[in-house]
């Protein structure tokens, strides 16, 4: 017998043949592992091809939503300097751009508006979207105002009405329906009223320390580099308080802007993809415990342990394949629902364009992860003996750990680069990986202490169904440790989600105390204080707020020159506090939002030395400077000097007025000033009356309504939390299947022992109560812990990775942990159904062959 | 005569906890081509056992089995697999037919297993003779018992192999059923000229063979070779 052949004849195609035709007939039981796939490469190819075609579209947009190449802009009138290198550049266009209360003759109401006073052939890319379409080239010889639309609705108004800004009435000659630079958000706070720039003046709106910025369009010619252009130019009009923004770093911000709120997606993808891949690992384990008999029948007939287990692995790869492709298209599809979901939040329309790149990826990566998730079930087709066909109760092969650990040390590899992928910081991969590790080693640690716990103090004198419930938890065969670590990672991915929610929305939601104000007057001139303050307390109006704001600009640090520091390429200090008007106040005490980190705050003025200020931490940090460190600052053409007398932080998520820099008092009370005033008004009808009265009097002083905007912000934070509900729901899904599956693989070792319970006599509702506290103890348990770790995690996200402050709703405690154990009740008892339904002989002969 | 089987001073225990359990000690006998052979013995007494080593589906503690001229511990596992698709044939007491396959498909997996390109033309040939032809699209929950261990023989004698091992082929069928399967079985073995090797309680099934080994507690009792008429 010399002549045995040293590998078998059939080939790969056999496999192939076989793995079909085995795959085929199992349809159904690969049901689970489909749907896992399907839902996690969907959720993940939906939020990967909106991203993308969001990018796309920034960059491919760019210039019009700027409308222009760059642009040079300036918080006031150009010196002379940057106005020579505006001439040489040639400007196309410019504007200035201010906040201010619009009101409408023969309508009641005012609304706050941004008004853009334009000249030249602004815009020099993309259009005036105006009704009618002619208005946006003609309002400038009609002397007319473009009015957002959004106004025009409030207020009943049309084409052909007037508006009031300051001093001036316009004729409304168009409606206005987008413009370049002005986005769906910020126009929602305050709408976009454009008016021919000749006119800004006669407004007298423009007055010291009105918030207002100089816009100069321009082309640049083709050949320019922008980026080259923007280094070179940009450090020599910072200097002179002027900034260019060229239409490729625009992009790039706007880039940025969206992606905390695309890393937020993908994180959610990510958990759905991660779970996805925990109903491929158990869906495939008990699909491949019911092949084991095959494998060894396969064995026995001469297929060598490659061939057995090749079969298996092209039959989940085909399936990951056709999952996939699913996944991917209904992915593809999905993302045609985002934009209409995020159209508040994105300055453009975003036009999706279908590629192929979303597809191949989510196919690639179905394959890969149904590969990489099945190997460790697969790998028992591997040490499955032959022997097994003969009924011979065989030793269990030998693992070779070595294999089981690279299957081990893959996995995690991948969860680490693709979590790099996404969320693009190692620390932030790495703690994500770990975090699951140590909730898999928490988790496994409690079923493992419940087992021991239930072993040594078993509690003897109890009923025979709990006796039978408690004994199922940890005698051989229990499904405690798999049933604990499917239950408790699923619970904890899924209220981690909830609660990562619920930090992002409460960052962003409102107080409404009653000492809150929500009306503020912006804007207010020193001359203007008293008279403004008359006009609101005798109404009975409380005057919450009188805060004066001074505009200054950091002159030097630590008495070295903010030139010098700009020129410095290993300075450590941030740009911005180089190039940014502060607006400051003084005051001599701290507020609610402020808590000192160090230092000592002054409240008045001493009688010699330098000025002492507070500022607040993160300029601190950005300025590299700490207690007793100088710093000059340059008032409107005055040097002052200070010294950092103590360090705040402040809880910038309030909504309520915050400084960076407060001086104390007995220092800026003669310097040229503004300030803000706020009062709480009753109701709606007192808030409009107050702020008719108020633009008639005062034209140049801005009112901000909180009511408006919290109803604004509130129909937002709505849409969000649609949106991450949404993405929740696919998470959730595939948490249901993995549940299925997990219960599902216990089926097995359930059954056999229900059946010859009930074959000794015991009654039906005996072996249902067992089977149910069995389940709702697992149930509870799982998801209590899961709960309870994804609330330490979520606190650690909270302080770390969202820095702000967390408390947790009790969604999780008291729908999701109730939910969940119920889920795995119901799963757990329909398994059952079968067992109760027949006679004993019936189903050992039914369940166990 | 030369030897297929030859098996010498087998021993196979198993370890049950800390307990070492002999199941088989100092089993030797020879089989020639071509014989009919059965192993008898009460329920725990090696048979099972004897037969998984003699086919290299397990491997023995010591001594030594040789199967068509090849010492078997002298094959790693995928050798032995290979072995077995060329020179053995296997029929067991419940069938062990793959589910997902078809009677046909059962019934080709051995021949397609050697390369064999026309597969499906021999199976087919196979199913008529243990006359199943017309059922060879059905799945094996589609087929009675009988049916069912029909299709194993067909599978069994389908790669034309030297030796042909049967593990309580009627154990779990009828009588009436039970002896057509034993028919079948003895027919095509003739037919063929294929050594077979039947484990079996069933001493009117054993004494249809020309040799029977009587096991006990692991050890030879007997070794009875039955004189044909």
């Amino acid at each position: 017998m010399s002549d045995l052949p040293i590998t078998s004849k059939a080939g790969f195609s056999w496999l192939l043949k076989m793995a079909w035709r085995d795959g085929k007939a199992s349809g159904g039981r690969l049901l689970l592992f489909m749907s896992s796939i399907i839902l996690g490469i969907a959720a993940l190819v939906s939020i990967q091809s909106f991203s993308d075609n969001l990018k796309d579209n920034i960059v491919l947009q760019s210039k019009a939503l700027m409308g222009a190449d760059y642009i040079i802009d300036s918080r006031q009138l150009p010196n002379e300097k940057v106005q020579k290198i505006i001439d040489s550049l040639g400007s196309k266009g410019r504007e200035v751009t201010f906040a201010s209360m619009a009101s409408f003759p023969g309508k009641p109401g005012t609304r706050l508006s941004q008004i853009r006073g334009i000249e030249g052939d602004f815009p020099l890319y993309g259009v005036l979207e105006t009704e009618p379409e002619n208005a946006a080239s003609t309002y400038q010889q009609n002397s007319g105002a473009l009015v957002d639309a959004t106004i025009l609705l409030q207020f009943g108004l049309k084409v052909g009405d007037s508006i009031k800004i300051g001093a001036l009435t316009f004729p409304i000659v168009g409606e206005l329906n987008a413009a370049p630079g002005s986005t769906a958000l910020t126009s929602s706070v305050a709408p976009t009223i454009i008016i021919p720039f000749r006119y800004v003046e006669g407004t007298e709106l423009l007055q010291v320390g009105s918030r207002q910025e100089y816009n100069y369009y321009f082309k640049a010619p083709e050949d320019l580099d922008l980026e080259l252009f923007d280094q070179r130019l940009d450090p020599i009009l910072d200097a002179e308080g002027a900034d260019l923004d060229t239409h490729t770093s625009t992009s790039r911000r706007l880039g940025r802007r969206y992606t905390n709120v695309s890393k937020f997606l993908n994180l959610v993808a990510f958990i759905a993809l991660l779970l996805g891949c925990v109903g491929i690992a158990s869906s495939v384990n008990i699909y491949i415990k019911e092949k084991l008999k095959a494998v060894a029948v396969l064995k026995c007939l001469g297929a060598t342990r490659k061939q057995s287990f090749l079969i298996y692995l092209l039959q989940i790869a085909g399936m990951g394949l056709t999952g996939g492709l699913v996944g991917s298209i209904a992915g593809v599809l999905l993302q045609l629902l985002f934009p209409a979901i995020l159209a508040e939040f994105l300055p453009f329309e975003v036009q999706i364009t279908f590629s192929m790149s979303p597809i191949v990826m989510g196919l690639l990566l179905g394959v890969f992860l149904s590969v990489l998730f099945a190997l460790l079930p697969l790998m028992s087709t591997w040490y499955v003996s032959p022997l097994e066909v003969l009924r011979v109760q065989e030793q269990p092969g030998v693992r070779s750990r070595g294999a089981k650990m690279l299957v081990f040390g893959g996995i995690l590899l991948f969860i680490f680069l693709f979590a790099l992928w996404l969320l693009g910081r190692w620390q932030y991969a790495l703690s994500f990986v770990l975090g699951i590790l140590m909730t898999f080693a928490i988790l496994a640690g409690i079923a493992s202490l419940l087992m021991r716990a239930l072993k040594k103090y078993f509690p003897e004198s109890m009923g025979f169904t709990t006796r039978q419930s408690l004994l199922n938890l940890f005698r051989p065969n229990n499904q405690t440790m798999t049933l604990m670590l499917a239950i408790g990672v699923g619970a904890f991915l899924i209220s981690t989600l909830y609660f990562t929610k619920d930090i992002l929305l409460a960052k962003a939601s409102l107080e409404n105390g009653a000492t809150s104000p929500n009306l503020i007057l912006l804007d207010v001139q020193t001359e203007q204080r008293e008279a403004v303050a008359n006009s609101i307390t005798p109404k009975g109006l409380p005057l919450i707020d009188n805060i004066p704001i001074i505009t200054m600009r950091i002159h030097s640090i630590k008495g070295r020159p903010v030139n010098d520091i700009r020129e410095d390429t290993t300075s450590t200090v941030n740009q911005w506090i180089l190039n940014h008007e502060f607006r400051v106040t003084y005051r001599d005490s701290l507020i609610a939002s402020e808590t000192l980190i160090s230092g000592e705050f002054t409240p008045e003025m001493p009688e010699e030395g330098a000025v002492p200020i507070s500022l607040a931490d993160n300029v601190a940090i950005d300025a590299g400077v700490v207690v007793g460190d100088t710093l000059t600052f340059n008032i409107q053409g005055v040097l002052m000097e200070t010294i950092v007398g103590s360090i705040r932080y402040v809880d910038w998520g309030r909504m309520q007025l915050n400084f960076s820099m407060v001086f104390p008092k007995g220092v800026l009370e003669n310097a040229p000033q503004f300030h803000v005033l706020s009062t709480k008004t009753p109701d709606e009808a007192a808030s409009a009356r107050l702020q008719q009265e108020l633009v008639r009097a005062f034209p140049n002083v801005s009112i901000i309504d909180l009511r408006q905007i919290l109803a604004l912000i509130e129909g937002i934070l709505d849409k969000i939390s649609w949106v991450i509900n949404f993405m929740a729901f696919f998470s959730i899904l595939t948490g249901i299947v993995v549940l299925i599956g997990a219960v599902r693989t216990s089926k097995y070792q359930r059954i056999k022992e229900s059946v010859l319970l009930r074959t000794l006599g015991a009654k039906n509702a005996q072996i249902l109560s067992i089977t149910a506290l069995e389940y709702l103890y697992l149930g509870t348990l799982g998801s209590l812990f899961g709960v309870i770790l994804s609330l330490a995690s979520s606190y650690l996200l909270a302080l770390l990775v969202f820095e702000t402050s967390f408390t947790p709703s009790w969604v999780p405690f008291t729908i999701l942990l109730p939910g969940i154990a119920l889920l795995v009740l119901i799963i757990g008892l329909s398994n059952s159904r079968s067992v109760l339904k027949s006679s004993p002989l019936e189903v050992l002969r039914k369940e166990t062959q | 005569m030369t030897n297929i089987l030859n098996v010498h001073q087998l021993k196979k225990t198993y370890t049950s906890g800390s307990k070492t359990i002999t199941v088989l000690e100092d089993i030797s006998f020879d089989i020639d081509k071509g014989d009919t052979f059965a192993i008898v013995g009460p329920s725990g007494s090696g048979k099972t056992t004897l037969l998984g080593l003699c086919a290299g589906l397990d491997q023995a503690d010591s001594g030594t089995v040789t199967l068509c001229g090849v010492e078997l511990s002298s094959l790693n596992e995928d050798r032995r697999a290979l072995l077995r698709n060329r020179e053995v044939g296997f029929i067991f007491q419940d069938f062990q037919l793959l589910p997902t396959l078809t009677a046909l498909e059962n019934v080709s997996v051995p021949l397609e297993l050697q390369g064999e390109k026309n597969a499906k033309e021999f199976a087919m040939e196979l199913l008529q003779k243990v006359g199943l032809g017309e059922r060879h699209h059905h799945y094996p929950s589609q087929l009675s018992g009988g049916e069912q261990q029909r299709v194993a023989l067909a599978r069994a004698f389908s790669n034309g192999p030297s030796i042909l091992f049967a593990d309580e082929p009627t154990g779990n069928l009828d009588e009436e059923t039970g002896n057509t399967v034993t028919e079948l079985l003895f027919e095509l073995n003739k037919e063929a000229g294929t050594t077979l090797v039947i484990v079996t309680h069933d001493l009117e099934l054993a004494r249809r063979t020309q040799r029977i080994l009587r096991l006990k507690g692991g050890k030879i009792l007997e070794d009875e070779k039955i004189v044909t008429p």
